[in-house]
């Protein structure tokens, strides 16, 4: 195949890329702005902040999200705080010390100029939502307050209270609240995105849309298409994201031709409520921000597992983050935080009914503060973690465990942020850029507004000028028509199968595999056999599923169906692409690759590039093909990161 | 901390499509964890259903943390059920006893047609927002975040007010299906920032005569308060009357002046 994976990253020295790559760009004239037609499927941080923008420079957006509210993304989720080097605390902070560290945290696997031009923005991002009226948390003196976060040693995060996400999106999705009124950006609510179209030329011209309420398909043509469809943490079955949360559009993308970059880095957040029983539908995530006050442990002997925490002495405690990493203590980044929950679980030293988790101790905060101002930074959190599992975490340690939270891999891109198809762009966690191999905590709402706000409008006129006065492909050209008719011949043979198992029971029998052979640990035994039992699982849902109704109405069964028919296929190349990653870093960590203290241990001279899988057929194992791209460092030194 | 199982009696409407006539179905259960949350034993019921060929129960639902406002039913003539400040998706089974009979029903709201069981279309909370509830600040017109002190009271109690999940609870709850405490939420929010200054006057007038397109009125029963999963003060909705009359007088004498310029 020609598949060539060619960054475009501009010349120059590193800080001056952006500014001056954005002055190389073309521009459209803000009269032929509305003959363009954009396409963007997603509303969170990353779609909202596009379509918005996009609308209010003239385009003609037409906006694709499956909730029934643009403001319902997922995005709305994220808790702690978003990162932006304003330095506001005089702490040390610069541009350039928030790409180190992001460099740094991602431990070496992104592309220095994408992580420069997002430690850039991100100073824009907060006037920009402080002047939609995003109330993030102040000082007194009426000035932003910061918090700080894991991989860092700076005040650098702003917050709105324990709902970052929520705040940040609802000034996403009222800039684009905005637009509609205005009739820039037309919303698509409730329609599914479940092909894209390609012209003749391999270039992105649309997509087919399932509207969910009724099961129709409709096509949709654009100049470009942007997808701004979130990861594919789904693919555990259990994790933070939200149950509709899904990978089809990247992966249906990927199938058309984009290349699907390190799918084997997923990031596991360290602070989660730990399962409790077999129909658990989805892990809930305690914000990483709570390790500012609470103190991480676990009983020194395992005999002291079953008793209460209060009855386990402080001798008889281990504060392992602390003894292990004393310079970062219980803010090590999240891989390292996770990893060593899971050997101390590991060890039998779990704590809780299932012996699943490990404590997360207030009450040295408490001490010293008193609990009013704990109930100040943390009582939503402290509220739902009490609703939830019926303990109060102001009398007990919270129980916490990791569980998979976000997907550093994506689609590949380039500086534009466009993917191996042309015309097809992917921001926000759809795309791999900018976390590497790790992502730190509170960037990825700085990712997705950066990249929704004030990455893609200009890198799409570079994309639309040169095709001014190209008329939109037809929706009734043969390749919408073959478009359409591939997804009704996916649809039928879903409802054909009339097999005995519903589709949670695959998705459940998927998330084991996946998370037990390439969770948090992984190693070639284990790798090699869930490679050798999805494809098994995957002939199986298509002989064994049972999806019951019609597609002519809602139809909830076939939505999950369809969605994971194709995380399964993503699943296997994710753990063919963690196989083939002969060593560990970041969130990928090979149980063969190690140093001597149990640290993921790199192989820069053999893995130093991004690996970019292009789809060969569905035979996955056999027929992706891998495509590398090399990362190469001028502004940075890899070393081994230590947090010690 | 220990799980009991429940056995339950769920009642529960369907409803085939948005014109067809709904129905009460029984449905017993007798394996229900009460750790489970609300949404979790409704999957139980489900995978149940499907086993015995019967369509599952269909919901809204996405995030399960409380916060993305996509759930939201009746249980028991109650919005959200009967716990204090919870959404359905974070209420868990432990608030519920063995040998209960649960009722489930979609939100009651002109406003909100029923799609299917228990969806409904939420869409006019939206068309209440397009209509006013924004900052006009286009990307890259932003001074610096610092340039403008809010006082803390006022971004706190903005915060509050912003809180608002959009979920529609409020309106379920209200004998009136009154649209209130969702406009005078974003309305609060907005309009107590020294940043939401300049479109305070025309953002109020307009979404509240957006609101009433949609919705019922307001006669103060307080039962949206009651019902809100965040808690949401029935306070905002004084705001809102106050700045909807001042807005009338305020955007008429402003439009005159334009006219006499």
């Amino acid at each position: 195949m020609s598949l060539q994976l060619d960054s475009r990253i501009p010349g120059g020295a590193l800080s001056d890329k952006w500014e001056n790559y954005k002055f190389d760009l073309k521009l459209v004239n803000p009269n032929n702005r509305r003959k363009f037609t954009v396409i963007v499927v997603g509303t969170g941080l990353a779609g909202g902040a596009a379509a918005a923008t996009l609308g209010e420079l003239g385009y003609n957006v037409k906006v694709f999200t499956y909730h029934d509210s643009p403001r319902r993304a997922h995005s709305i989720a994220a808790q702690g705080g978003i990162n932006a080097a304003k330095n506001y605390r005089g702490d040390g902070d610069s541009i350039h010390r928030l790409f180190y560290d992001t460099i740094k945290g991602g431990d070496f696997r992104a592309r220095e100029a994408n992580v420069h031009r997002l430690a850039e923005v991100s100073t824009n991002i907060i006037d920009q939502c402080v002047a939609q009226g995003v109330p993030f948390g102040r000082e007194y003196g009426g000035l932003l307050d910061n918090r700080s976060f894991g991989g860092a040693q700076v005040s650098r995060t702003f917050y709105a209270r324990g709902q970052t996400g929520q705040q940040l999106l609802l000034g996403a999705y009222q800039s684009l609240a905005r637009q509609i009124h205005l009739g820039t950006c037309e919303l698509f609510n409730k329609m599914e995105l479940v092909d894209v179209v390609l012209n003749n030329d391999g270039q992105a011209c649309g997509i087919i849309a399932r509207d969910l309420l009724t099961g129709e398909l409709s096509r949709h043509a654009g100049h470009a298409v942007v997808l701004a469809t979130g990861g594919y943490g789904n693919v555990y079955f259990l994790s933070t994201n939200a149950k509709n949360s899904n990978a089809t559009a990247a992966w249906r993308a990927h199938r058309k031709g984009a290349a699907f970059a390190n799918p084997c880095y997923t990031q596991i957040h360290p602070t989660c409520i730990p399962p409790s029983d077999e129909f658990q539908s989805k892990l809930v995530l305690m914000s990483e921000s709570l390790r500012n006050d609470g103190r991480i442990w676990v009983p020194r002997n395992a005999d002291d597992c079953g008793l209460d925490a209060s009855a386990v002495p402080e001798d008889a405690r281990d504060y392992y983050l602390e003894r292990k990493y004393p310079a970062f203590g219980n803010l090590v980044p999240r891989d390292i935080a996770s990893r060593n929950a899971k050997t101390m679980v590991d060890q039998g030293l779990g704590i809780g009914p299932l012996r699943n988790g490990v404590y997360l101790d207030f009450s040295h905060a408490i001490e010293r503060l008193g609990a009013d101002v704990i109930k100040g930074r943390y009582g939503n959190l402290f509220d739902m973690y009490e609703r939830i599992t019926g303990e109060d975490p102001y009398k007990v340690p919270m129980r916490i465990y990791p569980a998979t939270h976000y997907t550093m891999g994506g689609l590949w891109v380039d500086y534009n942020l466009q993917t191996t198809v042309p015309g097809l762009f992917a921001i926000g966690e759809a795309n791999f850029s900018d976390h590497g191999a790790n992502r730190l905590g509170a960037s990825a709402l700085m990712q997705g507004l950066a990249d929704g706000y004030f990455v893609l409008p200009p890198t799409m006129a570079g994309f639309l000028a040169p095709r001014l006065g190209e008329s939109l492909v037809s929706t009734s050209d043969p390749v919408f028509e073959q478009a359409e008719r591939d997804v009704r011949d996916r649809i039928d043979q879903l409802l054909a199968v009339k097999g005995t198992h519903s589709v949670d029971h695959y998705h459940r029998e998927l998330g084991k595999l996946v998370w037990d052979y390439c969770g948090m640990a992984r190693n070639a035994a284990g790798l090699e056999k869930a490679l050798s039992e999805i494809p098994a699982l995957r002939a199986e849902f298509y002989k064994d599923l049972k999806v019951l109704g019609s597609a002519e109405s809602v139809n909830q069964s076939l939505e999950k169906a369809l969605r994971v028919a194709d995380v399964m296929e993503l699943a296997e190349l994710k753990v063919r692409d963690a196989l083939h990653r002969e060593e560990s870093c970041g969130g990928h960590f090979r149980d063969e690759h190690q140093t001597d203290e149990g640290e993921a241990k790199r192989d820069d001279e053999n893995f130093m590039y991004v690996g970019a899988w292009e789809w060969g057929g569905s035979d996955i194992q056999r027929d992706a093909v891998l495509h590398k791209e090399p990362l190469v460092y001028e502004a940075v030194k890899p070393t081994q990161r230590s947090y010690k | 901390m220990s799980t009991n199982m429940l056995n339950l009696t769920l009642k529960v409407w369907r409803q085939d499509g948005p014109n067809s006539a709904g129905r009460f179905e029984t449905y017993q259960t007798t394996t229900i964890a009460d750790d489970a949350s609300f949404l979790e034993m409704l999957d139980y019921v489900n995978e149940d259903l499907v086993a015995g060929d019967v369509e599952p129960i269909t919901f809204d639902h996405d995030c399960r943390e409380g916060i993305c406002g996509t759930c939201g039913v009746m249980i028991n003539g109650q919005a959200h059920g009967p716990q204090r400040g919870t959404a359905t998706c974070q209420l868990h089974m432990r608030q519920f006893r063995s040998g209960d009979t649960i009722v489930i029903e979609p939100w009651r709201a002109a406003a909100f047609p029923i799609i299917r069981d228990l969806m409904v279309n939420r869409a006019a909370l939206d068309r209440v927002v397009e209509s006013g509830g924004y900052i006009t600040v286009s990307t890259g017109a932003a001074p610096d975040a610092n340039i403008t002190p809010v006082p803390r009271d006022a971004a706190e109690a903005a915060m509050d007010a912003a809180a608002c999940i959009g979920c529609g609870a409020c309106v379920a709850a209200c004998p009136n299906s009154a649209g209130q405490l969702f406009t005078s939420a974003k309305l609060a929010h907005l309009n107590l920032l020294p940043q939401g200054q300049a479109e305070r006057w025309s953002r109020s007038e307009a979404m509240v005569e957006t609101m009433e397109q949609y919705f019922g009125s307001c006669t103060n029963h307080g039962e949206c308060q009651e019902a809100c999963p965040k808690e949401i003060s029935i306070d905002f909705i004084a705001m809102m009357n106050r700045d909807y009359l001042k807005a009338k007088f305020t955007n008429r004498r402003r439009g005159g002046q334009r006219k006499s310029g």
